[in-house]
């Protein structure tokens, strides 16, 4: 099993509380809303925590002033949960 | 499998495709089709081989009886021989898709009733062969439809379709056995509207929005059940493999990309927009030439939707799988030519800035991150003679990529890629100062 950082766009204001608590995890943009440093595609909306960063990331879930992030357990080579409810406009990645 | 063999008629029976084709022109609100006439891709008329508007009878006797039980546990099987992929854009595997609706509702200790939705809403602006296919087929997707609640044992059914598709929806609803068991939800006319978390999200709750997705649909979609949004091209084809079986279904195009697909062509007048059922793998070419753009005639090709790419209209293969050189992903199967005398650059820019006005302003990155993007292919559109603003414009996608409810940003970005790959020369070209095309608007 594998730790994944969940970010919930629909709520993330980019106040960024959660880029202070894991700086080595998460960049800001432009805007202020959290860049997953280092990963492409849908890892940056499911981010990879290593073990080292679990307990900062309890932290953030737990002090994110939107809720817009969770943890989630998922088999390391199981696929992003977006895939098989594809549809119309869910067209995949390209890079 | 075994009743998926069981239900097998003859085969669809030669001489109707020349009623249909004659009947055809002038007689439809919708694009018009054609049955492609001579040389590659020449396909047989499968989806549309019952003809313009075909009514219950007419449908059963293009496609022979239809035995509510196609859609028995064996009809899974069968899709997953006949290799089947989602038309609707993502071209994931059909059958992995359905098992794993059906696999979830088992969990816990209540068993969730499965959904399945046909999703006709095509928010593309440059596709309209759902809506061509929900009026001339409509009977063809409901079987499929109910071949698939079938499958998944007896789940919930909705059409989900645009304004437009309602009335051949709904009379073919009324006229067939069983029809009342379908509810009907009418889309809106947005971009995003068809994604699959939006059609849920506006049946359940009545706002056509991509919703945050902690769980699959095929977990938790529509009122927590196991939901299955399937494109309703996708459905006719389920339908066909239902009656016909997988061996028949693979006759048509090649091992990788089995069956055929229906795409949506338009290109520059006098060209008319034209639905075309095409063999797996097609050659891209060909589709134009079939289409009435023999080679010489386009400068570039927009292939897949506004979340598709660019490419030359060179030695292309239509298929979701492929070596990327020659392969192009034929998306929800959208294919817009580019005249000779166009400028791409001016192309993207438009569709970006609609883009950016389509986005459902739910995500930070989405909702500020494509009209910046926008913004930069307007200026060097109009002529800014900036050599930074392309390195700009690749910055930002790669910025927006991959941070969204949705993937409206890196289809997003995927199409401004390959504008800047394919429009390498004429980016140059506006960033010292002249457009290439002739109506070009650089100073
Ligand atoms: S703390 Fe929460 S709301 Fe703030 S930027 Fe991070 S995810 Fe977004
Ligand atoms: S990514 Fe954009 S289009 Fe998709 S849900 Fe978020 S704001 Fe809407």
């Amino acid at each position: 099993m594998k730790t994944y950082l969940h970010i919930d766009w629909t709520s993330c204001d980019g106040r960024g509380l959660c880029t202070e608590l894991l700086p080595g995890v998460l960049d800001r943009d432009d805007w202020g809303y959290p860049v997953a440093r280092g990963k492409a595609g849908r890892e940056r909306t499911d981010v990879p925590l290593r073990d080292a960063d679990r307990e900062a990331a309890e932290e953030a879930v737990f002090l994110c002033p939107k809720l817009a992030l969770s943890l989630q357990q998922r088999a390391a080579q199981e696929p992003a949960p977006r895939t098989p409810g594809g549809g119309a406009r869910d067209t995949g990645t390209r890079h | 499998m075994s009743q998926a063999r069981d239900t097998r008629p003859s085969a669809p029976r030669d001489g109707y495709q020349d009623a249909y084709r004659d009947d055809f022109n002038g007689t439809v609100p919708t694009a018009p089709l054609q049955a492609p006439q001579h040389a590659s891709p020449r396909q047989e008329p499968r989806l549309l081989a019952a003809g313009p508007e075909a009514d219950w009878a007419r449908h059963l006797e293009a496609f022979g009886p239809w035995e509510p039980q196609a859609g028995g546990p064996g009809l899974l099987d069968a899709l997953g021989a006949s290799g089947l992929t989602g038309r609707g854009g993502a071209a994931f595997e059909t059958w992995r898709k359905a098992t794993a609706a059906a696999g979830t509702g088992k969990k816990g200790v209540f068993t969730a009733r499965p959904v399945v939705i046909a999703n006709g809403a095509e928010g593309e602006p440059l596709s309209f062969k759902d809506r061509t296919l929900l009026a001339h087929a409509p009977h063809l997707v409901l079987d499929g439809l109910f071949a698939l609640g079938g499958a998944l044992g007896g789940a919930g059914l909705y059409v989900y379709a645009p304004a437009v598709t309602l009335p051949p929806v709904q009379q073919a609803l009324a006229e067939r056995p069983g029809g009342k068991r379908v509810r009907v939800v009418q889309s809106p006319e947005t971009f995003i509207s068809g994604e699959s978390s939006a059609v849920v999200n506006m049946i359940g709750n009545g706002a056509a929005v991509p919703t945050d997705q902690r769980r699959r649909l095929s977990e938790s979609g529509l009122h927590g059940r196991p939901t299955l949004v399937v494109n309703v091209e996708t459905l006719a084809q389920v339908a066909l493999i239902a009656r016909y079986g997988a061996p028949w279904f693979r006759e048509a195009g090649t091992p990788t990309d089995p069956g055929t697909r229906l795409v949506s062509v338009s290109g520059p007048a006098p060209v008319r927009d034209v639905v075309l059922e095409v063999p797996g793998g097609a050659d891209l070419s060909a589709v134009l030439a079939e289409a009435g753009m023999p080679s010489g005639s386009v400068s570039a090709v927009l292939v897949g939707g506004y979340h598709g790419r660019w490419v030359r209209p060179a030695e292309h293969a239509l298929s979701p799988v492929g070596p990327p050189a020659r392969t192009v992903r034929p998306g929800a199967g959208v294919i817009h030519a580019l005249g000779t005398d166009a400028c791409g650059i001016q192309a993207t820019a438009g569709i970006v800035s609609y883009l950016a006005g389509q986005s459902a302003r739910q995500c930070g990155p989405c909702m500020f991150g494509l009209p910046a993007m926008a913004s930069v292919l307007n200026r060097i559109a109009g002529g800014e003679r900036n050599p930074r603003l392309t390195a700009e414009l690749d910055r930002l996608g790669r910025l927006v990529s991959g941070r969204g409810a949705c993937r409206h940003p890196e289809g997003t970005t995927g199409l401004v890629g390959s504008a800047l790959e394919v429009f390498a020369a004429d980016f140059r070209a506006h960033l010292s100062g002249y457009c290439a095309a002739p109506g070009g608007a650089a100073a």
